[in-house]
């Protein structure tokens, strides 16, 4: 095997063209798993992180948004001065793994899973993320919505690399919940994020492990956009029900080992209703 | 050709640890272990080794048409590969009965089974080896439902039956009834032991194949030694095993696993073979705690004694026997628990299915039936209208007492004891929901899915009877060699060292019994007498018994020694901290001095009392021993999601005498976090034979983060029977530990469940 530590983008983006075939590595806590359990093979590996450029990330206050090199462990994005930027996304690295696991793994390699138990995946998707790809061929942004065809398949052409991802900086409650049979170090039976922009009027809610991708829950948003009161912070119990069943029509999940989509359906149900409670947790016409 | 080898664990004397019977001294292999340098028996090797890979049946019941091998020979660096048909000896093995094949020859029973194994330069080379093997299966519909196999309808899927063991038992006056009757319905999911050092073994062939030398991670040495002879067609002692570094066992370690093929592939290839287990291979690979479904009926009086019970278990043990007729056993004879009960009638069944053959687990059939017997204890409490401490203690067994077996109980027996000072111990002073919004004391932790105001708090109890030692007649013994020179100790014996630390206790014992402070411990292999296996709570006892009574003969001799040197009658002298002492007089000789250049050697095999054979009512004193624990558990609940945060569980544990508390307090927390994992997450998921989750993934253990405060009272009545006054405490804390939490579910959420694990959506739905 192959392996080719790159220390800056266009070595990676050389190396990448030169063998199309070849694997990305970043931390390597999916793809070694993989391939210890023999269920992916590979003859060469592209090491991208200590790529400086992957490694970094930007706040732009004029444009307000956040970029986040593809790099970028979860380790730094569960810490300060990354947190106060994008708290959902540190809520959601504070789920994943251990400390060890966070230290490693990077956003971009959850992205680049594309799996729909990805816990930083609900977030991006809620906050209507830009994946930035490039190849030697040229660069090109991707919608996050776009960026995942189903589990674990995505846009990604050989030769191609996730350079990182930019999202908004919102001014509004954004937070992320995760349910797992275990009190941490589990993969998510259901997962949910909810952002609100409180300038823009607006209520995101994706969710997480009910679905072959990450699925946004349209009907929800709406409702609780033309529910809440933006100024007061505050929402009336009815709404929240409404709210929470809307979020549970919107979840496509299924039975397998790890839970029933009946219990599925019903998590992601209590999730919403809890998250839009912390979001606007005043009392409609009160002080 | 150069072996490396490494010899076992802690037998190199290390100066630092001198405790004595009552200290904590720490652990020979506990630096070690804590610094990664210790050998596990997945770190051996040794010059010129190849790698063993073992091929499983993909079906849970096949019959294996033909296997082709011809390509699998074609590939370089392959240099053996053995099926069926290079088994020389016996070909089939088994703890109690040989009906497992050392690989299927006609049938696979299920997915995981052995079907052949090969040696080679490389593990890349024995992977595409396996993978080019082809193998013809003609796939037969499973037999899966238990129950199936106990009413007898699917036609047999071994030439012994679909049913390991039948035992009923029956006592007193079976026409009994109750004021108030109880009766519920319990199901105890697969639990896996989920050992840390997975199976691995090294094989050294003796040149000319005359015998081979086995390094293996085992709990039971002779007994793996007998069985693998066997099956290579050898003598036993031309088998010599000694033990790889342990990192775990609870019972998976008791049948062969990969012994076998280990050994046989370095006699075919006259070259050192070393196997090791993947983690999915390892859920294959070993037995695991039997799954059952119990139905109890207990009939009491109206202030809630218990008159009658009734029960029927049916025990699921998969493919093959291993041990379930002796779990079995265990379970149908711990119907009652720890209480008082003069009539029963109980129908107990191990079979035979497609499913992941299972045997030993920690706690060994009990924890099943108490389960079931703590489930009922509070129902009837509810039904009595009583709390659930009152009800135990009314029912509370004395010595003296009897099983449902007619078996007197003669041990200590401080049942009543073991609860009030559980309830004595404080409850958790931290509020519903954790102190100061810590998220990680909520359910659900970090993934932040509740606030205070959704969790409810509850209180469970449970309490449990558990017999040590082996049963029904069998002749257990452990063997132990001292030798005494200049001063130092040096004990021999073949006990599996599996982490429970008995190489501590070893040293303790020699250093108490013959006032020294240095204690070699020698390897620990064949080439002395059985130890018996590390299991049923028993090495303590056992070969903690052999130990003392081997380094007592000594301490006679080295008596005997200085009494003629001195004109003192033997009799007269003592051991005094370093220095053997006239207790009628002046005479004080330091043990080294008085060892100086003699050689006292003794070895002594420590023996329990008889037992018997159950009779057909399933009558008879077929236990050794007995030992008791309460445990209460406390936990937070979030009804909505289901998710559990367990907060704190207390227990008083009947352990006889404190050798070495600090190792005490271990095996009771990490029994009780073995009892968490069984209460609300582990579980082995298999779906038409086909296991779904062998891996750490999805197999989920509890963590440091699921772990309760663990809150203890150690009772020490020292029990006449122990050799050192001291029971087994290995299994017992996770035992009541799991009803205990399950109860505490019950109580926050006002819900009847009557399975573990209890999933988030059996809280939900
Ligand atoms: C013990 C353990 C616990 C875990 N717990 C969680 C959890 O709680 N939540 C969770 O979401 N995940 C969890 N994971 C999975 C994993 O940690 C995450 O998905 C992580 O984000 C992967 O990042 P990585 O850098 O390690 O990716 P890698 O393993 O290096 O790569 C993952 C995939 O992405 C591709 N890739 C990586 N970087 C790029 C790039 N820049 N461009 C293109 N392709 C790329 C790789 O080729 C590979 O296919 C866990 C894993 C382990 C081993």
């Amino acid at each position: 095997m192959s392996v080719t530590v790159a220390h800056t983008l266009d070595d990676a983006l050389a190396s990448l063209a030169a063998t199309p075939t070849a694997t990305v590595l970043a931390g390597g806590t999916d793809l070694m798993v993989e391939l210890n359990g023999g269920h992916r093979r590979t003859d060469a590996v592209v090491s991208v992180n200590r790529v400086r450029e992957l490694r970094s990330w930007r706040h732009d206050p004029a444009a307000a948004t956040l970029h986040i090199g593809a790099a970028v462990t979860y380790a730094e994005l569960a810490a300060e001065p990354l947190a106060s930027f994008a708290p959902a996304l540190a809520q959601a690295a504070r789920t994943v793994g251990s400390p060890q696991i966070r230290n490693a793994a990077t956003i971009g390699g959850n992205v680049g899973t594309a799996s729909p138990a990805g816990d930083g995946l609900p977030v991006l998707s809620a906050l209507d993320a830009v994946v930035h790809l490039a190849s030697l061929a040229g660069r090109r942004d991707v919608a996050f919505a776009e960026f995942a065809t189903g589990p674990k398949r995505t846009v990604l052409q050989p030769g191609e690399l996730i350079t990182g991802i930019t999202i908004p900086v919102l001014s509004g409650y954004q937070g992320y919940a995760k349910v797992g049979v275990r009190n941490a170090m589990v993969i998510a039976t259901a997962s949910a994020c909810l952002a609100v922009d409180v300038p823009g009027r607006s209520v995101r809610l994706a969710l997480g492990s009910v679905g072959p991708v990450i699925l946004r829950a349209p009907e929800a948003e709406a409702l609780a956009v033309a529910a809440a009161d933006f100024e007061a912070g505050a929402i009336d119990a009815d709404a929240v029900e409404a709210f929470g069943a809307a979020a549970g029509r919107a979840a496509r999940p299924i039975d397998d080992h790890r839970s029933s989509a009946a219990y599925r359906r019903r998590a992601i149900e209590v999730l919403a209703r809890r998250l839009l409670v912390r979001a606007f947790p005043g009392t409609p016409g009160g002080e | 050709m150069s072996t490396t080898a490494p010899v076992a664990a802690g037998s190199v004397v290390d100066p630092t640890i001198t405790g004595r019977l009552g200290d904590s001294p720490a652990r020979p292999d506990g630096v070690a272990k804590v610094q990664g340098s210790f050998a596990f028996s997945g770190d051996l090797s040794a010059d010129g080794f190849l790698w063993g890979a073992t091929l499983r049946s993909p079906h849970p019941y096949a019959r294996v048409v033909s296997i082709d091998l011809s390509a699998a020979w074609k590939i370089n660096g392959v240099e053996a590969i053995i099926t069926a048909a290079d088994v020389p000896g016996k070909p089939t093995y088994g703890l109690i009965s040989q009906d497992q094949p050392v690989f299927a020859a006609e049938y696979v029973r299920f997915v995981g089974e052995p079907v052949a194994a090969v040696a080679a330069n490389h593990p890349d080379t024995c992977r595409r080896a396996l993978e080019a093997i082809v193998v013809t299966y003609e796939v037969l519909e499973p037999l899966t439902d238990p129950e199936r196999s106990v009413d007898g309808s699917f036609p047999p899927i071994h030439p012994d039956g679909n049913v390991f063991r039948h035992q009923r038992i029956v006592r007193g006056d079976t026409s009994v009834t109750g004021e108030v009757v109880v009766e519920g319905d319990y199901e105890i999911g697969m639990q896996d032991q989920a050992f840390l050092g997975l199976e691995a073994a090294l094989a050294i062939p003796d040149p000319g194949g005359a015998g081979v030398e086995l390094y293996v991670a085992t709990q039971w040495l002779h007994e793996d030694r007998h069985q693998i002879a066997a099956c290579l067609g050898l003598e036993d002692e031309q088998v010599r095993l000694t033990l790889g570094g342990v990192g775990g066992a609870f019972g998976a370690r008791e049948d062969i696993s990969l012994q076998v093929h280990t050994c046989l592939l370095a006699l075919r290839t006259g070259r050192p073979v070393r196997i090791a287990y993947s983690r999915e291979e390892s859920f294959l690979g070993h037995v695991h705690r039997h799954p059952a479904r119990i139905w109890m009926r207990h009939h009491a009086t109206v202030d809630g004694k218990i008159v009658k019970i009734e029960a029927r278990f049916v025990m699921d043990g998969g493919a093959y026997a291993s041990t379930s007729s002796a779990v079995l056993i265990n379970a149908v004879t711990h119907t009652q628990g720890p209480y008082k009960c003069d009539n029963a009638v109980v129908d107990g069944w191990a079979v035979r299915t497609n499913n992941l053959p299972c045997g030993a687990m920690r706690g060994f059939g009990v924890v099943q039936a108490c389960f079931a017997h703590e489930g009922q204890m509070d129902r009837l409490a509810a039904a009595c209208g009583l709390d659930p401490v009152e009800i135990r203690l009314r029912n509370a067994m004395e010595t003296g007492d009897r099983l449902i077996t007619g078996q007197v109980i003669e041990n200590v027996a401080p049942v009543a004891r073991c609860i009030l000072e559980t309830a004595a111990l404080p409850l958790p002073d931290e509020p519903v929901g954790g102190h100061d919004g810590d998220p990680m004391r909520l359910p659900g932790g970090a993934g932040l899915t509740a606030d205070r105001s959704h969790i409810r708090r509850g209180i469970g109890w449970g309490v449990a009877i558990k017999n040590l030692m082996y049963s029904e007649g069998f002749d257990d013994y452990s063997t132990a060699r001292c030798v005494l020179r200049d001063g130092v100790a040096s004990l021999k014996f073949a006990t599996s060292e599996v982490g429970q630390g008995f190489v501590t206790i070893a040293g303790q014992i020699a250093r108490s019994v013959l006032g020294v402070d240095d204690v070699v411990l020698e390897p620990i292999d064949t080439t002395i007498g059985s130890a018996g296996s590390t299991s049923a709570s028993r090495q303590t006892w056992m070969s903690g018994g052999a130990v003392d009574g081997a380094c007592r003969l000594v301490r006679e001799q080295l008596f005997a020694h200085v009494g003629s040197q001195h004109g003192i009658d033997p009799l007269r002298l003592a051991i005094d901290g370093r220095d053997v002492i006239d207790t009628m007089g002046d005479l004080r000789v330091p043990v080294a001095e008085a060892s100086a250049g003699v050689t006292f050697e003794e070895t002594f095999e420590h023996h329990h009392r008889p037992t018997e054979d159950l009779d057909e009512d399933g009558q008879g004193n077929c236990h050794t021993a007995f030992a008791f624990v309460a445990h209460r558990a406390v936990v937070d609940v979030d009804p909505e999601l289901g998710l559990v945060k367990v907060i704190q569980i207390a227990t008083a544990q009947d352990i006889g005498r404190a050798l070495n508390p600090l190792s005490v307090l271990g095996q009771i927390e990490g029994g009780i976090a073995q009892g968490v994992g069984l209460a609300v997450m582990e579980e082995i998921i298999q779906t038409d034979g086909r296991v779904r989750n062998a891996n750490f993934t999805d197999y989920l253990l509890p963590t440091m983060l699921d772990m309760p405060d663990v809150l203890v009272s150690l009772i020490e009545e020292p029990d006449p029977m122990a050799p050192l006054g001291a029971k087994g405490v290995g299994e017992p804390p996770c035992i009541s530990s799991t009803p205990a939490v399950v109860a505490a579910i019950r109580d926050a959420i006002g819900k009847d469940l009557t399975r573990t694990p209890v999933r988030p959506s059996d809280i939900v739905f």
